[in-house]
Order: structure tokens, then sequence, then C-alpha cells
């Protein structure tokens, strides 16, 4: 009966081998990996070939770090470091709104302003003359913020506009609307302990220990859980050595953020404890790491971002997908609009949704998400947030003027930019 | 393997009048585009088991044909007999149900996923709503392996780093996962290299071998020779043959497909399959 079996052995060993050497690069280093020396060299092979993940951005933040400390013993000091993640956060939590208008390939350019008015509606409905709970403030804020992604997102999608159009009209639309609330060089400042200390609140020392250590335990158990199942069924999975690393980094980690936060940084009174911000920001990078990796809505996202022909053909309803996509955008730029305007405890016209959206797209890029779509994750928006505000802190601290400071803001991310396209470049090429 | 419908195939262009090995039978299709007549009086037999090319020169009809089956087009005359009963393919969700699936000769892989999450877009199993991965990574490897796609290193690999034969093997395996009962491709071997097109044209000829009915659209006469069973060869919308590929050679294929009619015997097998 079969025609084609009968294939040379020769043949079919030249296939086997050619399609095993171009297949090799691109494996990821856990799949192949059965010692912690064999994934180590399987992780540098990967960089080689492009598929470098986070490991690019950390680098240039430890860089970037010995730089600063090097030029002023500031840089590393607790004061500092926790200075700067309150400084960075709302830049880390716009860079995750905008990876889902990235990941899908599209971009959002209203994001800053809509973390504006997230900030406004908040504002406004806890001052004194409206009087309404912080809680209730703070939804409505969001859910005014996800309805204006919905909006753009249902004009993008059911009318098939681009959405750097859609989005432009947005960012000047919402600037317009922001002017309107606040009258011209107005500000409404925020008196609610409640709002103000999102930014600016700390937990106790005591509580600090124990919600990292949790958080740990919460990462270490299902990462443990999940790596043994997967070894346990026969499942390509990378060696136990590898998973205990990956537990006792997140261990230092966490031990080296409380210790960090807990020194007391106050200079009149003593200041100690995690500031709440940096749970906002890991709820929100939990919460969307979760969303777009192991769940049907975040596979859709990225396959849209990959092939929005084959995902459509797959049965993929691209227009609900993408909507979504854009509503949830929007909803974290409204928690960067809190956040923000928590920190400087008002909303005010100086609000530049400009800077900011463009800031937010730096960032995310200089994660390691691709501009084209179908790349990136909400960590590469956390990291690249963390090096924009590196940047910024390290240069203020040494007295460099704002201009400076772009000007090497711009730098940065055209050298990750084009780290990462000669890369894919070497990758492409075999 | 099912019965020799083969010896038992009534002359072009007649219907096979129930005959019991017959998948899918289209009976007198045509379809057409404004003034265009895309397809006239289409009529032949698909059975299980076999791998059936259907060839034609450019805009002979075989890709509107193909539409028509997998729910892309729905013919404006005629009649598609699915396992005995008339069925009408209104989309491609209508084609997939009754277990029909298409790979398209852009094959619709997305390049940023890996195998696995590839084989199973837009049917992706699901526990407490997150995503059952260990499930789907077991049912796609045992579906390659059941192929004998070993050159795969992991199926955890993205696409993009698939070679054009692996990528082509992909996107069978997923037509295959579901469990169909014809799948049909659209020309698999044309970016091809001559060891990737052997190595495809060996996992078409293992999906007939498992009883699974094959439409395979080709350009290709070495192709067409090397894994068909059956040919029809469709010249300006119409069937102008339907048969046994044994009864036929390149040149008889050739003149069928120019004039719409052949005079000439078959050469001896021996000069089959043979390039140029």
């Amino acid at each position: 009966m079969s025609k084609v079996d009968g294939l040379p052995p020769a043949v079919e060993e030249e296939l086997t081998e050619s399609a095993a050497l171009e297949a090799e690069l691109a494996v990821a280093p856990a799949l192949v990996a059965n010692s912690l020396g064999d994934y180590l060299r399987g992780s540098f092979a990967r960089v080689r070939g492009g598929e470098s993940g986070v490991l690019p951005v950390v680098g240039g933040l430890i860089l970037i770090s010995i730089l600063f400390q090097w030029l002023n013993s500031n840089f590393l000091t607790s004061r500092n470091l926790v200075n700067l993640l309150i400084q960075g956060s709302p830049i880390m939590l716009l860079a995750m709104a905008q990876v889902y208008a990235l990941l899908l390939g599209e971009i959002d350019l209203s994001i800053g302003f809509v973390s504006g008015i997230g900030g406004i509606v908040t504002a406004e409905l806890v001052k004194q003359s409206t009087g309404w709970p912080w809680w209730a403030a703070i939804l409505v804020a969001l859910i005014v913020c996800a309805f204006i992604g919905a909006v753009q997102g249902t004009i993008i999608t059911r009318l098939g506009l681009p959405s750097f159009v859609v989005t432009l009209a947005g960012f000047l639309g919402l600037q317009g609307v922001m002017l309107l609330i606040l009258g011209n060089g107005g500000s409404v400042p925020i008196n609610d302990k409640v709002i103000n200390d999102l930014a600016s609140g700390n937990l106790t020392p005591t509580a600090s220990w124990i919600v990292l250590l949790l958080v740990v335990a919460a990462f270490g158990i299902r990462t443990w859980r999940r790596e043994e199942g997967r070894r346990a069924s026969g499942l390509v999975a990378p060696p136990r050595s590898l998973t205990l690393v990956k537990i006792g980094a997140a261990l230092a980690a966490a031990v080296a953020i409380a210790l960090i936060c807990n020194a007391d940084r106050g200079t009149l009174v003593p200041i100690r404890g995690l500031p709440w911000v940096v749970l906002i920001v890991l709820g929100v990078l939990a919460m969307w790491t979760l969303l777009l990796g192991r769940t049907k809505f975040g596979r859709y996202v990225y396959a849209i971002g990959g092939n929005a022909e084959a995902a459509r053909r797959a049965g993929v309803r691209l227009a609900t997908v993408r909507t979504v996509a854009f509503t949830l955008c929007s909803f974290t730029a409204g928690v960067a609009g809190i956040v923000y305007a928590s920190r400087l405890r008002s909303v005010s016209t100086a609000l530049d949704g400009g800077t900011l959206v463009l800031y937010a797209v730096a960032a995310a890029v200089i994660g390691g998400a691709s501009l084209f779509g179908g790349r990136g994750k909400a960590i590469h928006a956390v990291l690249g947030g963390l090096v924009i505000a590196a940047i910024a802190n390290g240069m203020g601290l040494q007295g460099y003027s704002a201009a400076a400071e772009k000007v090497v803001t711009a730098l940065v991310l055209l050298a990750a930019v084009a780290i990462d396209a000669v890369a894919r470049r070497g990758r492409t090429a075999r | 393997m099912t019965t020799e419908v083969t010896s038992t195939l009534p002359p072009a262009g007649v219907p096979a009048g129930g005959a019991g090995g017959a998948l899918l039978s289209l009976r007198g299709i045509s379809k057409h585009f404004g003034p265009v007549q895309a397809l006239v009086d289409v009529t032949f037999d698909v059975p299980a088991g076999q791998v059936t090319a259907l060839i034609g020169d450019n805009g002979a009809g075989k890709s509107v044909l193909i539409k028509c089956i997998s729910g892309i087009h729905s013919p404006d005359d005629g009649e598609i007999v699915w396992d005995g009963k008339p069925v009408h393919i209104k989309n491609p969700l209508d084609a997939s149900s009754l277990g029909i699936e298409t790979v398209h000769q852009d094959l619709a892989l997305c390049d940023n996923l890996d195998i696995v999450q590839n084989m199973f877009l837009g049917r992706e199993r699901v526990q407490h709503f997150a995503l059952a991965e260990e499930d789907m990574e077991k049912a796609a490897g045992e579906t390659l392996t059941g192929l004998a796609v070993t050159t795969v290193r992991s199926i955890r690999q993205p696409v993009a780093s698939l070679s054009g034969g692996q990528r082509q093997s992909v996107a069978i395996a997923k037509a295959v996962l579901w469990n169909s009962k014809l799948v049909i491709m659209d020309e698999p071997t044309a970016a091809l290299g001559v060891a990737q097109t052997a190595m495809v044209l060996a996992l078409v000829r293992r999906l007939a071998d498992r009883g699974l009915a094959v439409i395979i659209v080709s350009h290709n006469m070495n192709d067409v020779f090397e894994v068909a069973d059956r040919v029809a060869v469709l010249r300006l919308g119409r069937t102008v043959a339907v048969r046994p590929a044994a009864e036929l050679d390149r040149q008889i294929v050739v003149d069928l497909m120019t004039t719409g009619v052949s005079t000439r015997a078959v050469t001896p097998p021996d000069g089959k399959g043979v390039s140029s």
C-alpha cells in the first residue's frame, strides 16, 4: 500500500539530523536539560540565538545600578531604593497596561490621559464636598477607565479603524476633558488618608515580612507542584535543581526587599516597612501574568498578535478578544492613575499624558515586549519600568537636568531595541 | 484497509450510484461568481482510506471546489453526500463538525506559539478556568507520535523555529487531532525541498493508511503519482476524469488538464514517479 514509506534510510536520517540541528537553538533550555549545567549551557545558546527572555533587561538593571552606585554612593541606600520603587510604580503599571495593546500588535496612545481621568475621578469623589468613601471612589474610577477602553476597543474592532488613530483621538479628547474638569491650571487635592497611603503608606515591618514570605510560599508551592506534576507524568520539565534554584531566588529577592524596606529610611521620624504600592504592582503583575499565561483569553491575545488570520480560522472571536484587551489596558491605566495621584496627593493639569504613555511604551519595549505583537509579558513591563525609574532616579541624584535624563533614556531605549533586533537577526539567519 | 473502491470505479462523470465505500460524494456541484462559471456539474467520490488527488491547470476550479467542501463557499447547485446522507455545509464550523478539516496553503499557524498551543488553538482544554496544559501536551504528543512525526525535538518549541516540512506536519497533525474523517490539503508541498516533500508525502500516506479520506490539491505531478490512489482532473470547472492513479500516467494527465481528453495508453508502471 504505502509508496513512500520505503524512503532510503540515508534520506530519512538526513531529515532527522537536519531537523534536529535546526530545532536545537529554538528549544527552551528547560525542556531538554537534564542537569543544571546543561540548563545553563542551553540558556546561553538561547540568548545567543535571540530568545533572551528577561536576561538582558535584568543585566541592564544590574549594570545601571553599579554605574550609579559608583557615581553616587547614595544610590543603593534603602531610602533611595524604596523611593525608586514608588517613583517607578506608575510607569510600571502603565507599561503593563500597554503590554495588552502591544501583544495584539496595536498601540494605545490614550492610556496616559486615561490614567489622568482615573486620578481625577478618584480625587473628585473623595474630596470634602462629595465625600465618597475611598473604596467607592476607586471602584468608580476604575469602571470609568475600563469603560473608556471598551468604547475605544469597540470603535477599533467594529469599525475596523487603526488603533493608532482611535487612541490618538482618545489622547486629545481625554486631555480636553481633563482640562475641562480641572479648569485652566487647576488642581484637585486629595485629603483621603487611605488613598494617599496607596503610594506613601507602609506596612509594619512584621507585616512586611509576613506578606513577602507568603508571596514566596505561594509562588514556591505553585511552581514546585506544577513542575513535579510534569516530571511525574513524563512531560518535558526543567530539572528539579532548577526548580529549587528558582524558588531560592524568589526567597532571596523577598528577603532582600524585606531588609531594604524594613531598614529605617526616615530623616526626622523613623520610616520602615514595605510600601503599599509595591503590593499593588505585585498584585497586578500576578493577575495579568495568570490571565495572559494560563487562560484561553490570554492564549488568544498571543495568537492574534502572532497571526490574526490563523486565530480567526481557529474560531477565535477576534473583535471580542481585542475589545476586552483594550478594556483591560485602560483599566490598568486607571490603577496607574490612582497610584500617580496618590503619590502627588493631588491631580493637576501638569499631568503630562503624552510623556507618560511614551514612557510606558519605552518601558515595555526595554523590558522585552515586541512592538509587532505576540511577544511580551507583564513582567517585562515591570522590569522595563524599573530601568526607566532607575535612570531618572540616578540622574536626578547626580544633579543632571531633565534634558540629560531624557537623552539617556532615549539611548537606553534604542540600545534595548537594537540588541533585540540584532539577536533576532542572528536567529532567523540560519 | 477498507473496501477496494478503485476496482469498481464507474467511468468519469457518472455518479458513484451509492457506492458503499465513498465517504464524500459530490454530485453535480456548480458554482458561479457573477458571470464567471467556476464549477460546472462537478461529480466525484472521495473514499475513506485513500488519497484522492485533485489536479487541474490554474483557474480550473480546484480552490473553489475545496472551498465548497470546507464550507467557505456554498455551491449554487448540486448535492454533497457525506457518509450516505446529503448535507449542507454552510460554514467552516459545519465542515469541522462533520469531520472535515482543511490544511490551507498558508498553514494558518501562529509563529509565536508552540506546537501544542497551535494544535489546540481555538479548542483549548480548560480546567477551573485555567488551561489544562499537561492534558493538551499529552494529546498533542500522542497524535504526533501516531503520525510518526518524530523529527520535532520538543513539542514545546515555537512554530517559528520549525522547518517548512515540520510546519506542514504540525498543520496536518492539527487537522487530525479532532478525529477528522476527511483531510483536505491545498498544495502541501508547494514550498518544500526534496527531503521535506518526501517527509510530508509519507505523512499523507499514513493518514490514508489510518483510514482517513484525503484530498490533496497539487500542481506537482511527481507528488500526485507518488502518493495518490485516485486522481480527479478538473478542466475549466468540469471534471474531465476520475480514475485510479494506476490507470494514468504523467502524459495522460497533462493531456486531460490541457485538452480534456487523452487517447494515449498508459506507459509501463516502471516509468511512473520518475522525475521528468
